[in-house]
This record gives structure tokens, sequence and C-alpha cells, in this order.
């Protein structure tokens, strides 16, 4: 978690124009400035607007649902050949996006990035949230969500196990993992933060559940200590797992026969393209944020610019994929794949697929130009063109490959109905509703790291 | 110390990680053992100047959860697919390992992070909601800006006078007498 105090390394961070800590700050006021926004100020009207609409959308989901459990998932378009619709696209997207907080927290601690220090907190809070939404949709797909025990081993009656060869149950223990391994990580971070408010928390209340929480935590240097071999083991070992995650679902596609899925360059590919997705959502939230609550003196310009360069290169890893799609599909001489990738570029879904040529490729290019990067109004238009981009992507993916397989007497198209944008359109609101949660309860910067980001003996001078 | 006395220890405060980092050198070489600081932040400098050189068990816990949770996934999916249920399909192999490899991979991460968190709460004695420091008000600062050094009164050497005269030689800001 937090990077030794050697005055060398501290020194970089205060060079330059756009430090990573800005203002003068002392471990006081970092205490006071983010805890305040929990324990001390007012509601901002935002937050209550924002919320009442995430709530809404919240509610438009338990609605959708509702009506898909009563009339069964034929209430959505999918259907044979396309089997697989937005259930799946919002699936892969949800937990793409999702990716990008593990990295933060998890890698660039490896790397020492100390940047990550003030965006890893809510980072973190978005990947939760997004396995979340995630994990709605494989279960309301089933139809029969009250069977989903089945996917987990357990001794039956009926003494049955689930297929262990099959990808879709790798999913289940890798997005399962995923979320608890996530979670656990998120609260770690938090314990001492949770300390925090508990000792400066003045309803009892709250005192109380801060307090709960923070497990009696005291700050002992023997207890820091194992704290901190925790969380690098734990940066560790989700470093592996989140790559392996977005693996593990590259494999719901790869293992199958389909043309346009079975290929070898799809981990990475997906990989490279949850982190994309992620970073974009990552500034989407960040951007508003600091604005909304001043915080523009924790996560300053440089932290939007090291975002951009990250989702310039994560997205050019992304075209690099494109291109090579279609090169195999050209270089292999199979006649399906020759035909998948024209029936993907000029077929009745062709706006699709350059729609998100434009949104992945071209939009995010812009980035090459640091006007681009340091301009925030560019960067969150580009972030939002992204996130739709990672969308289409997965729509070319899934609908595109299966619509028309090897019998042109088996080729259909694929309709989403209402109740799929519904569903969608509730998953975004689930999101939002426990992001708006997150950020009224918790401290969304982690207080106990920004305190390392602060010189040793900063106050020296002020007493 | 008998267990009779309702003295916890000696508590000093400070306004800076580098003071209470020469206080609790100067302690640990005075020959104190059993006290502990407390600090808004982790100080690298300070688990050595308390003596805390190694990385602990945690480590090797972590990597015994991790290497039960590899050998249990893997024989969950060898157990039920070779042996409990075994499917002939075309004559494919039953254990068929390389397809019992990710599940394998997973159960080795979760076995270890799960014992990296519980191990590290479970070492740490927590959770814990009471402890005789936070009987000292001044110490919900310790979660702010304030740096706090006790010295228990189990020490060998402890000598409530000379420790406290020891203590105030360390020139802290401030001086508490934590009680049980």
């Amino acid at each position: 978690m937090a990077e030794p105090l050697r005055p060398d390394e501290t020194a970089p961070m205060r060079r330059g124009p756009t430090p990573v800590l800005a203002g003068d700050h002392t471990y006081g006021t970092v205490t006071d400035r983010i805890s305040a926004i929990v324990l001390r100020r007012r509601t901002p009207r935002g937050w209550i607007f924002g919320f009442a609409i995430s709530f809404a959308l919240f509610n438009l989901l338990m609605i959708s649902l509702a009506h898909l459990l009563f009339s069964g998932v034929g209430v959505w378009g999918v259907n044979i050949p396309v089997g697989w619709g937005f259930d799946i696209i919002n699936f892969v997207w949800w937990i793409g996006i999702g990716h990008a907080g593990t990295l933060i927290s998890a890698i660039l601690l490896l790397l020492r990035q100390p940047w990550r220090t003030s965006i890893n907190r809510f980072a973190e809070a978005m990947t939760l949230f997004a396995v979340a939404c995630a994990g709605v949709y494989p279960l309301a797909h089933m139809g029969r969500p009250y069977l989903a025990h089945w996917l987990t081993p357990y001794p039956n009656v009926m003494s049955l196990w689930p297929n262990f060869r099959s990808p879709l149950v790798w999913d289940v223990f890798a997005v399962s993992t995923y979320a608890t391994v996530s979670a656990l990580f998120w609260y770690v971070g938090l314990i001492p933060d949770l300390a925090t408010l508990r000792d400066r928390a003045r309803n009892r209340f709250f005192k109380f559940l801060y307090g709960f929480a923070a497990l009696g935590w005291r700050g002992s240097t023997a207890h820091w200590h194992r704290y901190e071999v925790a969380t690098l083991l734990l940066a560790g070992l989700a470093t592996p797992l989140v790559i392996s995650v977005h693996t593990v679902v590259s494999f719901d596609f790869t293992v199958g026969i389909i043309p346009g899925w079975h290929a070898t360059i799809f981990p990475p590919y997906f990989v490279a393209g949850a982190i994309y997705a992620g970073f974009a959502m990552v500034l989407l939230l960040a951007i508003p944020l600091r604005v909304v609550y001043g915080l523009e003196q924790f996560i300053t310009m440089r932290h939007l610019h090291n975002m951009a360069k990250v989702l310039l290169a994560t997205g050019m890893i992304v075209c690099y994929g494109y291109l090579m799609e279609a090169f195999f599909a050209w270089y292999s001489g199979n006649l399906f794949e020759m035909f998948m990738i024209g029936n993907r570029t000029m077929g009745p879904y062709a706006w699709a697929y350059w729609c998100l040529l434009l949104c992945n490729f071209i939009t995010p290019s812009l980035l090459w130009f640091k006007r681009f990067r340091n301009s925030v109004p560019a960067l969150f238009v580009i972030s939002l063109v992204v996130s739709a981009g990672m969308w289409l992507e997965r729509f070319v993916i899934i609908v595109t490959s299966l619509h028309r397989d090897f019998l042109p007497s088996s080729w259909g198209m694929y309709y989403p109905t209402v109740w799929d944008w519904a569903t969608f359109a509730g998953t975004i609101g689930l999101f939002l509703t426990m992001l708006f949660l997150f950020i009224r309860f918790l401290p969304m910067i982690s207080i106990s790291e920004m305190r390392t980001m602060l010189p040793h003996g900063a106050e020296e001078g002020r007493r | 110390m008998s267990r009779r006395t309702p003295l916890h220890g000696l508590m000093v405060e400070f306004r800076e990680p580098g003071e209470l980092v020469a206080a609790a050198k100067r302690c640990h070489a005075a020959g104190f053992r059993k006290m502990d600081a407390y600090t808004p932040f982790p100080i690298e400098e300070l688990a050595e100047a308390l003596g805390f050189h190694t990385r602990g068990r945690l480590p090797k816990l972590v990597l015994l959860g991790g290497v039960l949770g590899a050998v249990g996934g893997f024989l969950l999916q060898y157990w039920t697919s070779a042996v409990d249920y075994p499917l002939n399909i075309g004559g494919r192999p039953l254990n068929s390992w390389p397809a019992f490899i990710p599940i394998t991979f997973e159960t080795t991460i979760l076995g270890a992070a799960l014992t990296a968190v519980f191990g590290m709460l479970a070492l740490n004695g927590l959770p814990m909601p009471y402890h005789p420091v936070f009987n000292v008000p001044e110490f919900a600062l310790a979660s702010r800006d304030r740096f706090f050094l006790c010295i228990e009164a189990r020490d060998p050497l402890f000598k409530f006078i000379e420790t406290r005269r020891f203590l105030e030689g360390l020139s802290p800001s401030k001086i508490y007498e934590v009680a049980t």
C-alpha cells in the first residue's frame, strides 16, 4: 500500500509543474479534507439529484428482472442463431470495466507508481460495483436463477458434478474469485480509514458503525508492519488474477469453434480491452468527482494525464487486435473465417463495426497530442466515446459471429427488445447507486495513503 | 509487574514521525521491549527501530494457503471428473488435466488471498474492539496527525518514576498514563 517514506522517493513528486499532491497540505489537513466529505460537509445538491436518477434506474432494473423472471427469457431478443445477446455483451463490458480498478490498486502498486494513491480507492470501488453489475447477467440469462447453485460443485442427490472442462464453469470460478479478492483488497485498504472516521465522527451511531467496521484498528506499528506485508502479497496475487479473469472470459468465446471467436489473439486482446474500458470509466468518474468535491489538489492534472496515456497505450493494443483478427481471417485461407470478416465489415451489422473503429481507434488517436491529454473536457468526451466503443466491440464480436455461421439456412438477425435496453440501463443505475452511496459514506480517497505522500516533517516549518 | 496494577503503561505523544522514530530507537537501546508505537500511516524505519526486522510468519502462511488452494482445487476436479462420475467421451482421457488448470489457478489465488487477509487480521489480534490505549482521549489523533509511543507496564524494566523521567527526557509534546 504505502510506499516507504524515504526522502529520495518523495522528492520527484514535488518537482515539475503538475505534482501528484498539489497545495500546502499537512497530515491533519489531508485527513480533515477527505473525511469532511463523509462526516462534516452537507450532502451536495448534485449528489441528491444524481442519486435520485440512479436509484430510479436501479428500480428499472428491478422491474426488468421481475418481468424476466415472471415471463421467461423470451422477453429478451436472444434466440437461435444469436443465443447470446445483450446479456453477454453487458456481462463482458461490465467485467472489463472492473479491471482498471485492480490494475490501479495492484499492478501500479507493484510498479511503485505513487500517482495511483489518490485514485485507487474509488477505482477499486468501481471494480466491485462493476463486477456486481456483471454478475446480474449470467444469473438472469439462466432463466432459472434459483438453480444457480448448480454451477458450484456440491454433493447432491443426483450425484452430478459441474463439467470442469467447460469454460463457462471456469468463468464461475474466475469471476467469483475476482469478486471475493477485490472485495477483500478493498476492505483491507479501508480499515485504517474507517478508524479515522471512527475517531472523527460526532454522531454516535456512525461512530459505532465505523468503529465496528474498523475492527479496533489502532495504528500499532506491529499491525502496520503485517498490514504492509499482507497488502503487498495481495497486490502480487491480484495481478495475475486480474489477467486471468478476462482471459477466462475470452475462453468463453475462443474454446468454441465459431468463426470470429476461435482465435488465439483473444486473451491478450480482451485483457487490454478490459483495461482500456476501465480507464475510460475511471476518467468518466474522476473528472466530475474532483470538480464537485473540490479535489483538484488530490486528483491533479498529472493523474488525468497519466490515465490518458494508459488509455492510449491499451487502445492501440486493442486496435492491433482488430488488425490481427482481420489478418488471420485472410491469412488462414479458411472460407468461413474469410466470410466472417467480410460479413462483419460489409454485412448487415457493418455500421456497428465502423462505429467501433471510429470510437476505439480514430477518437483515442487524438490522445497522441498533448493538447488533448491536458484538456479535461476532451478527456471526458473521449472516455465517453471509448466506453461506447468498447460496448460496440462486444456487440460486434458476439452478434456478427453468431448471426451467420456455417449454414446459410440457419442465418438470422438479432433485435434487442425494450427489456434488453431496460436491463442495461438498469445495471447502469445499480452501478451508480452503489457508487453514490460509497462516496457519501466512505472516504473516496485513501486517507492513510495520502498521508504517506507528504514528505516527512512537512509540518516542521509551520510550528 | 503484577496484574493488579491498574496501569497499562506510559504513553508519549509526538508531532513529527522523525521524533517518534528517534524516541523509539532510544527506548529500544535502553532495553525496553514491551512497547508499541501508534501512527496514522506505516513508517518502515519505526518497525525497524522497534525490532521488527523480518516479514514474520504471514508470507509462509500465504504460501501454505495457496498450495492448499491449488491441491484442493485440482483434486476436486480430478476426483469428480475421473473417479466419482467418469464420463467416457470418444475415449478421451478422464484426467484431462490441462482443462483443470484455469480453476486450479483460481483456487490457488483464492486460498492465498483469503489467508493473506484473515491471517493478517488474526496475527494482529483483530478484531479487538477494546484496547487500553483508547482510554487516552487524545489517542483519537493517532488516526490523524499525532505519533504515539507506549511503554507497557509489563516490561521488566518498567518502573513508574524512572520510566516517566526517561520518557520526559525524550522531549515529547505530551505524556500520558494509560489505564488498563
